[in-house]
């Protein structure tokens, strides 16, 4: 008798006996590391300037480029309603720039439905850019040359930094996709 | 990667994709609602920056502990990269401290001779030594790291005693004051936001100036007395005790550049190179009645 390929149970996310894979996983694990990201303020480093990329916003970004439709069009309220509890800024500037980023990669995607990494990338450094300079605009201090020059290092890093959210959101969304051990 | 199809052509329309669209656009609805009541909330957070403190506060209180135990991960990591970056400067940096030790010694025992003076004098008057009382000691754990404003997270509150407007120091000087306090936490405002603004002077001498911050890690001192400028670098500017908030003579910054009408200044006190940090009361009660009820002054300095 032939011998069954002991691989021949599995697929990438795992056994396929006695597994399945998990809603709650499947559909809390964005929220999750995006409100997680959104927590960087408590990270140990005290700031004398802004030099921390927007991770809780990067997050989101990078989740929702990367899988259309995981996200509804909504979650910007939530996510920007907790990002704006812990970033410092006034209530409010983070639900509408979180929104209106979610309203437009949707009206984006629409114009472009098959996108590169590149075109991603573009999308997200654009996006970021504008962040920033609306986060800035309306964090309620007043607006100088120096805030300026300031927000450009932080611009750069999180431009940067894009491709290795993107990479690890992609990781994530392995795991994501998981199957767990079920009982009965 | 592509996103659902909505229709599949011009002649083709049927029913679940009616269906569809519908959903599509009743997401649209409520992303652009949520949108707006973002924009309204944010109306309402500038005009008005007390009114969402309790939520903010909570919220604070319940991630302090985790960020309590990073706090003592940042003292620990910060020794280990100053041992390492010592050793590539060693050279430069040994003549260099030598020369300061030298001139040092020599202003010790000046600062010596007067601290007895000082003492003799205040005892022929009957002057009790009202220094530095302390509120609360605890650990900066936090900033807003990210964003334009720059606040601290302090792990005291309401608890401790700690209230809003108490000047937070360490012993490098100056750090900031106390904008939020929630029941075991509270919200910094640090020098170094634009917010900020503290009546110094000179330490030498009554050179009276108010040093705003610039958010990137630099302070603006500003003069009150305009005309020829005479600050040099390397003046050392403390605080004045004008406005009652802050006691006199707590160091905050270091003139490094002239400008038109003041200079730019380095902070004594880097809140980064801080590990605990000690909530002072407020210097003269009658400031601090003034700071409790008007509260959107109570992001700002007083002046006078």
């Amino acid at each position: 008798m032939e011998r069954l390929n002991p691989q021949s149970r599995r697929d990438p996310f795992g056994s396929r006996i006695n597994r399945a894979q998990s809603p709650l996983l499947a559909y809390g694990l964005p929220w999750l590391t995006i409100l997680l990201g959104s927590l960087t303020p408590w990270l140990p480093i005290i700031a004398p300037a802004p030099v921390l990329p927007p991770f809780g916003f990067m997050l989101m970004l990078a989740w929702r480029l990367l899988r259309p439709g995981l996200l509804p069009l909504w979650a910007g309220l939530p996510l920007g309603l907790f990002d704006d509890l812990y970033s410092g800024q006034p209530l409010g500037s983070g639900i509408v720039l979180f929104s209106l980023t979610l309203i437009a990669i949707e009206l984006l995607e629409i114009r472009f439905p098959w996108r590169s990494f590149w075109l991603d990338w573009l999308t997200a450094g654009l996006i970021l850019a504008l962040y920033l300079a609306f986060a800035a605009l309306l964090s309620g201090a007043e607006l100088t040359f120096v805030q300026l020059t300031v927000i450009g290092p932080q611009l750069l890093l999180s431009i940067v930094l894009v491709p290795l959210v993107a990479r690890m959101v992609a990781l994530l969304d392995r795991l994501r996709l998981m199957r767990v051990r079920y009982l009965g | 990667m592509a996103p659902p199809v909505i229709n599949t052509g011009p002649g083709r329309r049927s029913r679940s994709n009616k269906k569809a669209q519908m959903g599509v656009f009743a997401g649209y609805l409520v992303a652009g609602f949520g949108a707006l009541l973002g924009a309204a909330l944010l109306v309402i957070s500038l005009l008005r920056p007390e009114t969402f403190n309790g939520l903010r506060t909570m919220a604070a209180d319940a991630a302090s502990p985790a960020g309590e135990a990073g706090a003592v991960g940042r003292t620990q990591s910060q020794g280990f990269f100053e041992a390492v970056a010592g050793y590539y400067r060693a050279g430069s940096r040994n003549a260099e401290l030598e020369e300061e030790v030298k001139i040092a010694r020599v202003r010790l025992a000046e600062a010596e001779a007067l601290r007895q003076e000082n003492a003799r004098l205040k005892a022929v008057l009957g002057l009790a030594a009202d220094d530095a009382r302390t509120v609360a000691v605890a650990r900066l754990i936090g900033s807003t790291s990210s964003s334009a404003r720059r606040i601290g997270y302090l792990s005291a509150g309401r608890a401790d005693g700690v209230r809003p407007g108490m000047p937070v120091t360490s012993p490098m000087g100056l750090v900031g004051r106390i904008l939020e306090v929630g029941g075991r936490s509270s919200r910094v405002l640090l020098l170094t936001d634009s917010e900020s603004m503290v009546p110094v002077r000179r330490a030498e001498d009554n050179l009276v100036a108010f040093a705003e911050g610039r958010s990137d890690g630099s302070l603006r001192l500003r003069l009150i007395n305009l005309g020829i400028n005479p600050i040099k670098p390397g003046d050392v500017f403390v605080t004045s005790g004008a406005g009652g908030l802050f006691r006199p003579n707590i160091p905050v910054a270091l003139a490094t550049e002239i400008t038109r009408d003041g200079a730019i200044a380095q902070l004594l006190s880097n809140p980064a190179a801080t590990d605990v940090v000690v909530v002072e009361p407020i210097w003269q009660p009658e400031a601090a009645a003034a700071v409790r009820a008007p509260a959107p002054e109570a992001a700002e300095a007083p002046t006078g």
